[in-house]
């Protein structure tokens, strides 16, 4: 009986978590837009999300590119098929790694940094006095940082791909001699503008949104102790990156797997 | 003029971003550029198309000159049918013009190829929505070693 009653409690707490966070969602982001107010927030929040998070992703791609290549050309080479490392490299760029590990990389640098001052802020009650000064605090915190994180996570993961395909070509024709002119045109006639391209910005785009609420919600629901927040940075990195492997799954079979 | 300088380095941050998607348009992707004009349709009936797909390409010694658009069976007698997008470009081609399925490679994949055929008084040109008649199917390995075999059991 008892462990029926704690699963009982567990699923309700896990329902009016997704209650809570669409509320709060919501209550941010849906209201009279006021542009001269809330740009000068998301220019700041733009700053601090997207372009502090430029270098860990220029760095990363760069080196996940020329991993990429190094490792496709040892395979490749055996079946006398290296022209088809372009391709490889794009292609495993733009479907998968470039969304997913942006996301992943998102979510360790920008998603925990969300939690954690979202949940200073509670506890230090600055979000009360806000809303002492009759302030929505969901407005003007929230709001802001959201949009920040959902416009800059698919710029960076666009970086993040195009640096890599660069680091590819870097190791490939560089350094392992693939031919140039077979090295861009094999990858330009298989890697495909809309099937390609167009699915992993798509893909980008749901994990900025899926990271972003994580962040912003855990923060703002942590305890607001020391301990708490704490708790809730962690949640946020192990739910963020499980929830985005677990939906990469579910888009891919979507995208590519008919 | 802490707000200018954020202001700079997010303008710098969104430029970078379109630079990328830019790249890897120009660069790494494209548009199936031999259809991507205008295109007129064209119809095939095979015996067997082999693993012929649907945007295969279809080449005239070489050079794409449209895609395959739909595989279907038709008719009372279920045959293969191909339907090709032809870029308008090349619009000239006779109805004598012969089409087989052919490899790329040993094991490359399968594309069309289009043998364009010659041009008289008495026959017309192909447009759109035509069939050409004069098709060979792809060669299946399989049935290429049953005939060999049956040949050697007659000797």
């Amino acid at each position: 009986m008892e462990m029926l009653r704690r699963l009982g409690k567990k699923s309700l707490d896990q329902v009016a978590g997704i209650g809570y966070a669409l509320a709060m969602l919501m209550n941010a982001l849906i209201g009279k837009p006021n542009p001269r107010k809330s740009l000068p927030l998301f220019i700041h929040q733009m700053y601090v999300v997207g372009v502090l998070s430029l270098l860990i992703i220029i760095v990363s791609g760069l080196f996940i590119g020329m991993v990429l290549g190094l490792q496709g050309y040892t395979i490749l080479v055996d079946y006398g098929a290296e022209q088809s490392l372009g391709p490889m490299v794009a292609l495993s760029l733009l479907r998968e790694l470039g969304p997913v590990v942006t996301a992943l990389l998102f979510a360790g640098r920008a998603g925990s940094a969300l939690t954690a001052e979202i949940g200073l802020m509670k506890a230090t009650e600055q979000l009360s006095s806000l809303e002492m000064m009759a302030v929505d605090p969901l407005r003007r915190v929230v709001a802001p940082r959201f949009w920040a994180g959902f416009v800059s996570m698919p710029l960076l993961a666009l970086i993040f791909s195009a640096v890599g395909i660069y680091g590819g070509y870097l190791v490939g024709s560089g350094w392992l001699g693939v031919d140039e002119g077979a090295f861009w045109s094999v990858m330009q006639s298989s890697v495909d503008w809309y099937d390609d391209l167009l699915n992993g910005v798509i893909k980008s785009i749901v994990f900025a949104f899926v990271v972003t609420w994580i962040a912003l919600y855990k923060g703002y629901r942590a305890v607001p102790t020391s301990a708490g927040i704490s708790a809730a940075t962690t949640s946020t990195v192990v739910t963020a990156s499980l929830t985005i492997l677990g939906l990469d799954f579910i888009l891919t079979a979507l995208m590519f797997g008919g | 003029m802490e707000s200018r300088k954020t202001q700079i380095w997010v303008g710098l941050f969104v430029v970078l971003g379109v630079l990328a998607l830019s790249f890897i348009a120009l660069r790494a992707a494209s548009g199936s550029a031999a259809t991507a004009g205008e295109t007129y349709t064209l119809y095939a009936k095979f015996d067997n198309i082999g693993s012929l797909k649907v945007r295969s390409p279809v080449k005239v010694g070489g050079v794409v000159v449209g895609r395959v658009s739909q595989i279907s069976l038709t008719g009372e007698y279920y045959e293969p049918t191909v339907e090709m997008e032809i870029s308008a470009d090349y619009s000239q081609f006779s109805e004598t013009s012969s089409l087989s399925v052919l490899t790329s490679g040993l094991l490359g994949e399968q594309y069309l190829g289009l043998q364009p055929g010659f041009i008289d008084d008495t026959v017309g040109m192909l447009e759109d929505g035509d069939t050409i008649s004069d098709t060979k199917s792809a060669l299946v390995l399989e049935q290429l070693i049953g005939q060999f075999l049956f040949s050697q059991g007659n000797d």
